[in-house]
């Protein structure tokens, strides 16, 4: 048995006299991956920021031994110092630079403070070889994909000499493929005696690549799973994730569909906003009847969001042609309040920068859609608004110590469920979801489905875009497939499987239907 | 759980009321520094109506900042620019003064309506557009002008300024100045109380008994002491009514209506407000219209105690008002930030100012402890909100 290059001891951490991290101990063995995985706010970012020293020595109390030496970080510098390197969700990377300026950025190849640019280029190169991604390192970091990004962000970190990589949900952004690659490229670097601590939700991801997975909820190890000594399955994981048996992820749902369709978007065509001449909705057809979940499957970049969005107040796009037809009528959703208006909601996919005001609180946030109804003659009833956010505070069940708590300080679960709560309060025929269920855990998404149960069973329509196929193929009744801005194929949930999505994709061809 | 709510609510409206106090104390500083002088009842008067222009302003200015982080730079050269329309008008064409007004008005009007159109649908920086309209607005007052300075103004002009509300003295109390500020202290008492009730019979939550009764008596006391101290000058003046209106509206405005709230949701995010419905280039333009007519009613106000137009008014004026907005406790960003802050703000300037001129500073060192003051004030909001973060 490998030797452990890491151990933190008896790790515990307060917040203002709340304990988040209960007598924490966790070990890595040198050379493997090791998967943390946990509910939002279960501590896992709070043990990985001990280690890499944004709370400082002293903050904690508790041993941390990295490579046989007891350590005391006091900032991150420290930390890196010693070998230990962070990649967050989002991710440090200063677009407007070069691929190597950011790859030496405050490890600068420098000699008395002057560039060596050759040299700089030189190792760039060598570092971008190591991880397999082929670019010019003279390429700005705007032009490259969110997957070769992250990429990048792992060269940087080997460039530091770093050990012990901290990966935090480094998937979460990433398509299918490049999911695949990165996951790949740990393996490779393990092979080479890297080790990596991988904190991720997409479980499928956790058990295929760690050597070892540990549980972490409220603050304390639940169980450390090890590969080839017990046995690992996702439910055994759920059920210590979130301490009760989940039987299903999905709901189940008894909702009879109408016959009647109640959404339909009659050959949809939008050109692209700035390649001329290059079409981003290619004649895209699709139906959703009353009372069904529809999900739009696809790679990133097929052209979902840009659907939703073009269809949600022309906000992608340009000369849009087509219809959008509700209950058999035509109906002009050209501007957002409009859509609006013909009761459709957009639920984005980016909660954070586009879907929540994160300065405001609960209930601001709760009502701005539909900020008139709240209103005669123009004035606001504040009362109400704080009645109506109470309301959905505790139908939704929005973790919070009342309405006026800021957005920014909930979590990512109760986060997307303000969001839902702001769309829903504007009562909404259609509503169309993107992402709904991304970067949050286990038993939030539970929450989430069901309350996308509620509203079909309320004879809604529901569009889901999602990156997840678990997700899509689970929560779905029909599903269509999109790539390259086209409809490429339609599958019914019984003929829907992950294989069949992606023939449809790979084919580019209508099959089933 | 219960005992910290009320714990948090209580610290987060000290932050709010942190510059009220700090103006009061800075108040009763200079009381004791000018020997009693500073709140002499006819320096209480002076104070107001020194400082009318730069809160009208800086109420203006709330919104640009409020609605999205960008100042106006042109409010100063705007104010020399209206002012000097209003000299040509009325000093060399003799045209009658409200008609002159209302041109000056429209003036505003348009200025507004010419930078928010680059700014909110052509897409240009506001910094830029309007560091545009300091340039144009000033080098257009000085071709208005020749240079010359433009007086006299005729009476009812001047009054705007330093006008009061008739009445006769009683005693050595003016008895129109008495009889508002009774009024107002029923008007708000009542106002209060019944809105309680109001709230307490829909079942909402109200603040208990004590708070709300002490909060209420706080108030009427300090309307009836601001009532008596302008009784025992000249009276009640004309222009602080147009103040209290203007401050009222826009702060009616911007907590209680439906496009005031879309200014603080922009601000705070203007993609999630644009995926909300909110039309943004609308709202910005709006700011920038209300702004250059609020500039224009500063030309207005600031001519008239000038009792001239001259080619070099209002210079700096900007930066009083954008002072007074961050003073108040805006975000530079944008998304928060209160009418009243900036109205505090430019007290807090406008006191400084007075008292300091009254103590015999010149105008050198109050310049530099006027950017102490912007300096110290803004780093007390970060600092406390970001300690209040890491709770």
């Amino acid at each position: 048995m490998a030797d452990r290059i890491l151990e933190m001891r008896n790790i515990i951490k307060e917040f203002s006299g709340i304990r988040v991290l209960k007598d924490v101990n966790f070990s890595v063995e040198e050379g493997t991956i090791h998967a943390l995985v946990g509910e939002n706010g279960a501590g896992k970012s709070t043990l990985m920021n001990i280690l890499s020293g944004v709370y400082p020595y002293g903050s904690y109390s508790g041993d941390i031994v990295f490579e046989g030496k007891t350590c005391q970080f006091k900032t991150v510098k420290d930390s890196e110092k010693a070998g230990i390197a962070v990649i967050h969700q989002e991710l440090a990377l200063i677009p407007y630079l070069t691929i190597a300026e950011n790859l030496f950025l405050g490890n600068e190849k420098a000699k008395n403070g002057i560039m060596d640019w050759d040299q700089t280029y030189f190792e760039a190169s060598k570092l971008l070889e190591r991880v397999g991604l082929k670019e010019n390192p003279h390429t700005l970091v705007k032009d490259i994909n969110v997957g070769k990004q992250q990429l990048v962000e792992i060269a940087k970190a080997l460039g530091k000499n770093a050990r012990l990589l901290i990966l935090d949900e480094p998937t979460a952004a990433l398509t299918e493929v490049d999911s695949q690659h990165l996951l790949k490229l740990l393996l490779e670097l393990k092979g080479n005696g890297l080790t990596s601590i991988l904190i991720s939700h997409k479980l499928n991801e956790v058990t295929s690549v760690s050597d070892a997975i540990t549980v972490i909820r409220d603050g304390e190890v639940i169980e450390t799973l090890q590969q080839r000594k017990d046995e690992i399955t996702e439910d055994r994981i759920i059920q210590d994730m979130v301490g009760r048996k989940m039987t299903e992820q999905f709901p189940a749902r008894d909702v009879k569909i109408s016959d009647k369709i109640g959404f339909e978007i009659q050959h949809w065509i939008a050109d692209n906003e700035l390649i001329p001449g290059k079409r981003l909705i290619d004649d895209v057809s699709i139906q959703v009847h009353k009372g069904e979940v529809v999900g739009l499957a696809g790679l990133m970049g097929a052209g979902r969001t840009e659907l939703a969005m073009s269809v949600f107040g022309r906000l992608r796009g340009k000369n849009i042609h087509g219809s959008v037809v509700k209950n058999g009528k035509a109906i002009d959703t050209s501007t957002v309040k409009k859509a609006i208006q013909n009761k459709i909601a957009y639920v984005t996919e980016d909660r954070k920068s586009a879907g929540l005001i994160l300065s405001n609180d609960i209930c601001t946030n709760v009502t701005i859609a539909d900020l008139p109804h709240f209103a005669t003659r123009h004035i606001l009833d504040k009362d109400l608004e704080i009645r109506t956010a109470n309301e959905y505070r505790s139908k939704f069940r929005i973790k919070s110590n009342n309405v006026f708590q800021l957005t920014k300080n909930l979590s990512g679960g109760n986060q997307q469920k303000v969001v839902l709560s702001k769309w829903i309060l504007t009562k909404p025929d259609v509503l169309i979801l993107d992402e709904p269920t991304r970067g949050i855990d286990v038993g939030a998404k539970y929450e989430i489905y069901t309350i996308i149960n509620q509203l079909v069973a309320a004879g809604k329509c529901v569009i889901i875009i999602s990156s997840e196929l678990p997700e899509v193929l689970g929560i779905s009744d029909r599903i269509y497939v999109m790539n390259e801005g086209k409809i490429v194929g339609e599958l019914s949930k019984s003929e829907a499987t992950p294989e069949r999505v992606m023939q449809c994709i790979i084919s580019n061809q209508k099959v089933g239907a | 759980m219960n005992n910290q709510n009320t714990k948090k609510s209580s610290s987060v409206n000290l932050r709010q009321y942190s510059m009220l106090i700090a103006l009061v104390v800075i108040m009763i500083f200079f009381q004791a520094l000018t020997k009693g002088i500073f709140l002499k009842p006819q320096n209480v008067t002076n104070l107001i109506l020194q400082n009318s222009y730069v809160i009208i302003l800086a109420v203006g200015m709330l919104l640009c900042i409020v609605s999205s982080g960008s100042i106006d730079l042109s409010v100063g050269s705007v104010v020399a620019f209206t002012g000097a329309i209003l000299g040509v008008l009325i000093v060399q064409k003799g045209m009658n003064t409200w008609l002159a007004i209302i041109i000056t008005l429209a003036a505003g009007l348009l200025i507004g309506i010419w930078q928010g159109f680059w700014i909110a649908y052509v897409g240009i920086p506001a910094f830029i557009v309007t560091l545009a309209g300091m340039l144009i607005f000033r080098g257009l007052t000085l071709y208005i002008l020749q240079g010359m300075t433009l007086s006299p103004f005729p009476k009812d002009f001047l009054a705007i300024s330093s006008g009061f509300l008739p009445g006769a003295k009683v005693g050595s109390f003016n008895i129109t100045a008495i009889i508002i500020g009774a009024a107002a202290m029923v008007l708000y008492a009542i106002t209060e109380i019944s809105g309680r009730q109001n709230k307490k019979h829909k079942g909402y939550a109200v603040s208990s008994n004590s708070v709300f009764f002490a909060k209420l008596v706080i108030i009427l006391a300090v309307i009836a002491v601001f009532s008596l101290w302008l009784a025992l000058y000249e009276g009640f003046p004309i222009l602080l009514i147009i103040l209290m209106v203007l401050i009222m509206a826009y702060s009616f405005y911007t907590n209680k209506t439906v496009s005031g709230r879309y200014l603080y949701a922009m601000g705070g995010n203007a993609k999630a407000a644009v995926l909300s419905g909110i039309n943004t280039k609308k709202t910005l333009f709006s700011t920038f219209v209300n702004m250059g007519v609020l500039a224009a009613l500063g030309g207005i106000v600031f001519t008239s105690r000038l009792q001239s137009a001259t080619p070099t008014a209002g210079q700096g004026f900007e930066m009083d008002a954008i002072a007074a907005c961050y003073i108040g406790g805006a975000a530079v960003m944008g998304g928060s930030g209160t009418v009243a802050g900036a109205v505090v703000g430019a007290l807090v300037m406008g006191v400084i100012n007075n008292g300091l001129s009254i103590m015999g500073v010149g105008s050198d060192i109050t310049q530099v402890v006027k950017g102490f003051v912007l300096l110290a004030a803004v780093v007390f909001d970060i600092v406390s909100k970001k300690r209040s973060a890491e709770v």
